[in-house]
């Protein structure tokens, strides 16, 4: 059936902030699905409050609201956009909960609004626990038993039919805890108590433990006629147990049989039939590792990140398909873009292995438990093609910028067989490294197997890598050694640095023997067919099929790799804005990046697309076949950055801002002589090696100093120190990562943080705007809320335009430019310069009309600002004002210290536009989850030196009706002061305490201020803990609470305006 | 060991020696299906031809003997890149290596299957040599290579003798096995319960049909099909005459599929001709498929190379709906080559809009060019044994 003819205006919700669980995938699939309505003329309307996704540009919808993303504000913009139809199944869960309230309470029949892509009923089905069930038994699928429980001995009794061990899920608490797993009776009752008192609502689900078995998804697709089709299955290497989001998938499974295969495709099939679903659909499935025996443990009817990975592992666009099928196309009747020649009503053959590898956030998150659960922790991913399981594993490892590129990690140095036990025995990011040492040091494959659950075929991967290693390591390097060692992806380096050679010796070695990367074709049917789309995967031993494209000049632009704290999705969305003006001018594109998840590496953004990892080798491999005209490092993010040097060294030019320029941003010495020159003031500072010296320094300065290691991104490493001891602390840290930069101190100044991006063409520069931090200066931009326009005068504005020229110019930057500033005492001081691309470019873009990144590139390809129809300098304020909120995964981590710092922590953000301060404020809060008051009860707890501050803040709060408890030396200094305050007891005192207080469930919002440097209380770190796993709001900086009070105070005066920004 | 792999066209591949030690000429076909590669050795349909495998790492789960799906392996030679060392998976009872050399099939990995496939895929199918001796002179192989026909597949395939075999005689996977027969809307409710209930021999619901299997190189899950549905088999050697598989008085005949070229079927499908005519109902797989619409006037033809693999949609030109199929044939029917009131086509391929069925007018028969036994692939056309018992039963009724 063709299109249905009456969807003309359809409304696509997306999913919000990323967060943890609810990531990059979205803006991937969003962008994709939006292009392809608007491929079909209809007219979309797009509500997304997460302004760094490419989805909300105005050239993805025809009508972009980027507001806070609940159902009130959902209702507003179908009463003023009248769509004809949802869609709501392109944007996480967030979504379809939005579309299910509409439906639910008749607003959107009331107002003639249809769903499509699927029902309530369908979501209702798949969703609801008991629903889910009741559909599962109806048509014989079998699911793992379960039931809710609001007493112990009711779980107990349970336990007792289904047997042990059974898992606890407490209800309504965020990051799972209070969960966990029985092996007994006392085990149950013990957990399960504590988990009924953590649940908000009592209640606790005891199901059949399940751990252990394999875990296998597939992704499913159905048209309205009822085709049925699987893009793909992928294997989990981690047994059920861990999340699949947190685990190594693999793509196709490895270890199942035909009969097990098509015993779960007909499942599959069987379920989105019976589900009724038009579209995408994604159930994942645990099998009993020795029998035929399997549950069915979720199934998500929208598209997922499961579904990313299908598309990019198989070459088949989910999302895309989901979004015609939804319009009424049947299977048979949408082309497979990728042959071009086949349809889309088939399943993809592949000829290749994908492994997926998470990226953890334990870097950034020390404290954090590293222990990989059913509750999901990782912020993103990457993903590897190769010819084997070893060579994919190898390449996926390497792109995970971890520094780590081989099996061999030192960490295990010098542990006993006995450590390296208790090792394996543990579920965590660091396990296949655990194992590898396990092999190496001979144990046996049936005692890791006992352990860790792991299938047999994969620990026997990792043992011929392990083999290989040694093979190296004592063997002559000859041909056929070397040919197999690169065949399993061991980079140079690794081989190098095994046998005792350089890395050069063996690059040379490696043409001496004619050994190098071919590169094979993702065409989604194993080479069944001629495919025209150039979505390219390197491997070795294998004849090459690139051809060249075209004529045209060649740009390599290098993307920013996993998603991590600190390198998000913004600078995916700059790498692709880059190619489509690279593309525009004229040129051939070429893009290198292994993120799954992302728009960039959608086969259809750049005319060439290597899904590599971005390592000095794997790109050398690209550039030798390519011979690129030149290189865009600048958008990329550090990743990109990282490899100027190895491109400058490979004789590709380096286009826009040179190589020398961006060092000499990170060079301190060079840096402060540039400042120097141009007369512009920053904090004093010092560069430093040792701990020794630091401290020296420190004193020198005066404390408080911030220190931290150069060459990072998102204030890794960055530490407010108060003492010798902080100083000595933080160094100890930072050296545990590779260290071979220098360390910055810096006297730490304590005012009002400012920022730009601006582009420079050479001579000319141009500032969309000044963004202006709510957060006083030592909390990281990125965690900052900040504001745009800035609130400062025409003298300080002139300065910000001076100084930014000034800077531009002596660094030579062609392209972009961040700068971040902070207003001391009348004084404007630079604090860092980025020459390159920056986290709140996608923001300032969209806030401003002003398409930086595609003037930016235009200005790398020769342009000038001044022929590009803007007027040079800072541009004219817009009339309205805009506010990006930061958003946190905290209660995803748990055991992270939530209190805000110099080091970014945040995972995402959403923007609050509106034409008055207070509104778009209230909306930046409101985007971010922050949806108070509930009871009128807080807890404000202070350092000694913020108490002055926070009775101006209680004072505030008890205006507008709440309750404040504060521990007794804060409830003191606030009653002497005139704030009614009720004192609680501190942890450490006897019940009822501040804890007890936070598990009633009736407080609203925590406001702790930790104190700095080292000598954190580990009091206040559990408050804040605990408030963020039982839900409760908590904030660590006055300044945001002030904020939130301001809020407060003007929320609730006028109804919310909705922006469409395509029409600013 | 070093093995070469030679094709017509002069391209060598360069690998190691798997499995027996012989050197071979064959026909060289790809297969794109990503799992099922002991059910595509057994697939006696591939007797004649020399398999690549399309998908890099083959092996993994071992041999699993209660998957094959004939007694003993058919193609003369088997094509991979990378051949498990320790395969795993619980049934497991030997490595594919052991079982190559156990049924004498030799072969070669190593081997960059995909530009291979590229090159099938552009030039078509063409003979090949597998060889270990490092010594060979192309000038003298390339001319028996293009020399080398297959002929006869078919007599070395069949059963020597009928045998009879009984619902209860169905193979059972594995006590824990429980196939999914549940998927279609076709299947009325209560026909689904019923197959939920019923696998292990299925005696709750004996059907009672008799079905004379026509032996052109069978998979074994075409008979199990039918006796897991209750259906008593009688399987016959493709050459019997039609009079004597009409005196076994069956309430229905299956065609099977099978190798090579079916135009050279010629006494065969003189046979069909009077199965046709004789009013039982009839359902016929892939050759099968190919025989009974030359019988009936159709043309058949090479293709160029081919379709096998587990991924092929077939679209049903009566309800649209499409369907992922199994496949393995280098012939095909002509579209339009049947007579219109003969029969019509009923299925076609989507990818490149080929004939996949007939459905005969005014007859009870029916045949797809796919393999809706599956094994290895989608169980999604399974519903057509159901059709085809159905077919059987209105039958018995009105007789």
């Amino acid at each position: 059936m063709p299109k249905i003819k009456d969807i003309k205006k359809v409304l696509v919700i997306g999913s919000g902030p990323i967060v943890i669980g609810q990531a990059a995938e979205f803006d991937y699939a969003g962008t994709q699905a939006c292009r392809s309505l608007k491929e079909e003329g209809v007219c979309v309307v797009l509500v997304n409050s997460n302004p760094a996704t490419i989805m909300t540009d105005k050239d993805i919808a025809d009508m972009v609201y980027i507001e806070p993303l609940n159902v009130d504000v959902v209702r507003q913009i179908i009463r003023k956009e009248k769509p004809d139809s949802i869609l709501p199944t392109l944007g996480g869960q967030a979504a379809l909960n939005i579309a299910m309230e509409l439906e639910e309470s008749g607003f959107l029949a009331e107002h003639h609004v249809r769903l499509i892509g699927t029902t309530s009923l369908t979501i209702k089905k798949a969703e609801d626990r008991l629903e889910f069930k009741t559909t599962m038994e109806k048509i014989g699928e079998p699911v793992a038993p379960s039931t809710v429980v609001e007493r112990v001995e009711d779980a107990v009794a349970f336990a007792g039919e289904i047997g042990y061990p059974v898992v606890i899920r407490p209800a309504y608490t965020l990051g799972g805890s209070g969960g966990g797993i029985a092996h007994s009776r006392e085990e149950l009752e013990d957990i399960c108590a504590n988990g009924l008192r953590l649940s908000r609502v009592g209640q606790c689900l005891i199901e059949r433990c399940i751990a252990g078995w394999k875990e296998i998804e597939y992704e499913v697709m159905r048209d309205a006629n009822g085709t049925c089709i699987t893009v793909c299955n992928m294997e989990n290497l981690d047994p059920v147990g861990v999340h699949t989001g947190d685990s190594i998938v693999v793509a196709p499974s490895q270890t199942l049989s035909d009969k097990e295969y098509q015993m779960l495709r007909s499942s599959a099939l069987n379920i989105i039939t019976e589900l009724n679903i038009t579209g995408g659909c994604n159930v994942q499935f645990a099998l009993h590792p020795e029998t035929f025996e399997y549950c069915v443990i979720e199934v998500n009817p929208r598209v997922s990140r499961s579904s990313a990975l299908a598309s990019k592992a198989t070459g088949y666009p989910i999302a895309k398909v989901a979004a015609k099928i939804a319009l009424g196309y049947h299977l048979d009747e949408i082309k497979n873009a990728i042959t071009g020649k086949t349809y889309a009503s088939f399943e993809p053959a592949l000829d290749y292995v994908v492994v997926k590898i998470p990226r953890l956030p334990f870097d950034k998150f020390i404290s954090a438990k590293r222990t990989l659960t059913t509750q999901m922790k990782a912020t993103g991913e990457v993903m590897s093609i190769c010819t084997s399981f070893e060579g994919a594993l190898m390449k996926a490892i390497r792109s995970l910028e971890q520094h780590v590129d081989s099996l061999i990690v030192d960490y295990y140095d010098g542990m006993s067989d006995e450590e390296i036990k208790e090792h394996l025995e543990v579920v965590d990011d660091r396990r296949i490294y655990a194992i590898a040492e396990a092999i190496r040091r001979g144990f046996s494959y049936e005692m890791i197997h006992e352990i860790t659950k792991i299938d047999i075929w994969f620990i026997d991967k990792l043992a011929v890598l392990v083999e290989t290693e040694q093979r190296i390591r004592k063997e002559p390097m000859n041909a056929e050694l070397l040919a197999e060692a690169k065949r399993l992806e061991f980079p140079d380096r690794v081989i190098a640095g095994l046998c005792g050679k350089t890395e050069r010796e063996i690059y040379l070695l490696r043409k001496e023997y004619g050994i190098q990367a071919a590169f094979k074709m993702v065409d989604t049917c194993a080479a069944e067919f001629a495919a025209s789309t150039p979505y390219y995967y390197s491997c070795f031993g294998s004849r090459n099929e690139v051809e060249e494209t075209s004529g045209r000049k060649k740009i390599m632009v290098l993307g920013s790799g996993p998603i991590r704290i600190g390198q998000g999705i913004e600078f995916d969305y700059c790498s692709v804005h880059s190619v489509w003006s690279l593309s525009e001018a004229g040129y051939e594109t070429i893009i290198i990046n292994n993120n799954p998840e992302t728009v960039s590496t959608d086969f259809d953004i750049a005319d060439k697309l290597y899904f590599e990892p971005l390592t000095p080798e794997d790109v050398r491999n690209i550039v030798e076949l390519e011979k690129p005209d030149g290189a865009v490092v600048q958008f990329g993010g550090q990743t990109a950055i990282k490899l100027t040097q190895s491109l400058i060294d490979m004789g590709v030019q380096i286009l826009g801002t040179s190589g020398e320029n961006v060092d000499a941003a990170e060079d301190r010495e060079l840096f402060d002589q540039i400042l120097e020159d141009c007369c512009i003031p920053r904090p004093a500072g010092r560069t430093v090696f040792t701990a020794e010296e630091a401290v020296e320094a420190a004193r020198e300065l005066g404390y408080p100093v911030l220190v931290r290691p150069s060459y990072v991104l998102g204030g890794q490493g960055m530490r407010i120190a108060v003492s010798d001891e902080d100083v000595r602390e933080f160094i100890g840290i930072i050296n545990q990562i590779a260290q071979e930069h220098p360390i910055l101190v810096d006297k730490y100044l304590m005012g009002k943080e400012m920022e730009v991006d601006a582009v420079c063409d050479g001579e000319e520069i141009l500032i969309p705007g000044i963004m202006e931090h709510v957060e006083r200066a030592g909390i990281h931009s990125g965690d900052s809320i900040s504001v745009y326009p800035a609130a400062v005068s025409p003298k300080i504005r002139a300065v910000i335009e001076d100084y930014t020229r000034k800077l531009a110019r002596s660094l030579h930057v062609i392209g972009l430019i961040n700068i971040q500033f902070i207003l001391y005492e009348d004084e404007v001081y630079v604090i860092e310069v980025n020459p390159r691309s920056s986290r709140t470019v996608p923001y300032i873009s969209k806030v401003t009309g002003i398409p930086i990144v595609a003037l930016a590139s235009r200005v790398i390809l020769g342009e000038k600002i001044c022929d590009m129809g803007y007027a040079p300098g800072i541009q004219p304020d817009a009339s309205h004002y805009a506010i990006k909120m930061p958003v946190f995964s905290f209660e995803k981590l748990r055991g992270a210290e939530i209190s805000l710092g110099p080091e970014m922590k945040s995972t995402g953000e959403c923007l609050g536009i509106a034409d008055t301060f207070h509104e778009a404020l209230y909306k930046a809060f409101l985007g971010a989850g922050v949806d108070l008051p509930k009871h009128r009860k807080m807890i404000l707890t202070v350092k000694d030196s913020d108490k002055l501050e926070a009775v101006e803040i209680g004072r505030r709060f008890q205006a507008l009706g709440y309750e404040i408890y504060a521990t007794r030396n804060t409830a003191r200094y606030l009653t002497e002061h005139g704030v009614e305050a009720i004192p609680v007891n501190k942890l450490e005192q006897e019940s009822p305490n501040i804890m007890d207080l936070i598990l009633e469930h009736e407080i609203d919002l925590v406001v702790d201020t930790p104190s700095q440097g080292s000598s954190k209380s580990k009091d206040g770190f559990l408050i804040r803990r605990v408030s963020i796993e039982t839900g409760v709001n908590c904030l660590t900086s006055l300044d945001t609470a002030s904020a939130l009070l301001t809020s407060l105070e003007n929320s609730g005066k006028d109804k919310l305006t909705m922006v469409d920004i395509a029409r600013l | 060991m070093k093995a070469f792999l030679i094709l017509e066209d002069g391209n060598v591949f360069t690998g190691t020696a798997i499995g027996a030690r012989r050197e071979v000429i064959s026909e060289i076909v790809f297969n794109t299906s990503m799992t099922g590669y002991l059910e595509v050795l057994t697939d006696p349909s591939y007797a004649g031809q020399a398999v690549v495998m399309t998908y890099p790492l083959i092996g993994n789960y071992g041999v699993c003997y209660a998957d094959m799906e004939s007694a003993d392996a058919w193609p003369d030679a088997y094509i991979v890149r990378e051949l498990a060392r320790l395969p795993q998976n619980f049934r497991s009872e030997n490595t594919l290596e052991a079982f190559l050399k156990e049924r004498d099939i030799p072969g070669i990995a190593g081997v960059d299957t995909r530009a291979l496939t590229k090159i099938l895929r552009e030039k078509g199918t063409m003979n090949g040599m597998v060889t270990t001796n490092e010594a060979y002179e192309l000038e003298e192989i390339l001319p028996r290579l293009k020399e080398y026909r297959v002929t006869g597949v078919v007599d070395r395939v069949t059963c020597q003798e009928k045998k009879l075999c009984r619902p209860e005689d169905a193979k059972v996977t594995d006590e824990s096995y429980k196939p999914q027969y549940l998927l279609h809307e076709m299947l009325p409710q209560a026909g689904r319960n019923q197959m939920a209930a019923g696998n292990k021999g299925g005696q709750e619901r004996l059907t009672g049909c008799r079905v004379a299997l026509m032996d052109f190189g069978a998979k074994a899950n075409i008979a199990d099909s039918l006796m897991r549905r209750g259906c008593e088999v009688t399987v016959y050697p493709a050459f019997t005459p039609a009079e004597e598989v009409l005196a076994g008085n069956p309430d229905g005949i299956m065609l099977s599929n099978g190798p090579g070229d079916p135009a050279e079927c010629v006494s065969i499908i003189e046979e069909l001709k009077k199965l046709f005519v004789s009013g039982v109902p009839m359902f016929g797989i892939c050759l099968g498929h190919q025989l009974l619409a030359l019988a009936n006037g159709a043309e058949t033809e090479k293709m160029k190379y081919g379709h096998r693999g587990a991924n092929h949609p077939v679209k049903d030109l009566d309800t649209g709906k499409v369907y992922i199929s199994t496949q393995n044939h280098g012939y095909m029917v002509v579209d339009g080559s049947i007579p219109e009131e003969i029969g019509k086509t009923s299925f076609i391929n989507v990818n490149d809009g080929t004939v996949e069925g007939i459905r005969y007018a005014k007859r009870p028969v029916f045949t797809v060019q796919f393999h809706p036994e599956a094994c290895a692939g989608p169980q999604d056309t399974s519903y057509l044994f159901e059709e085809f018992i159905g077919m059987m039963a209105k039958k018995k009724q009105t007789e």
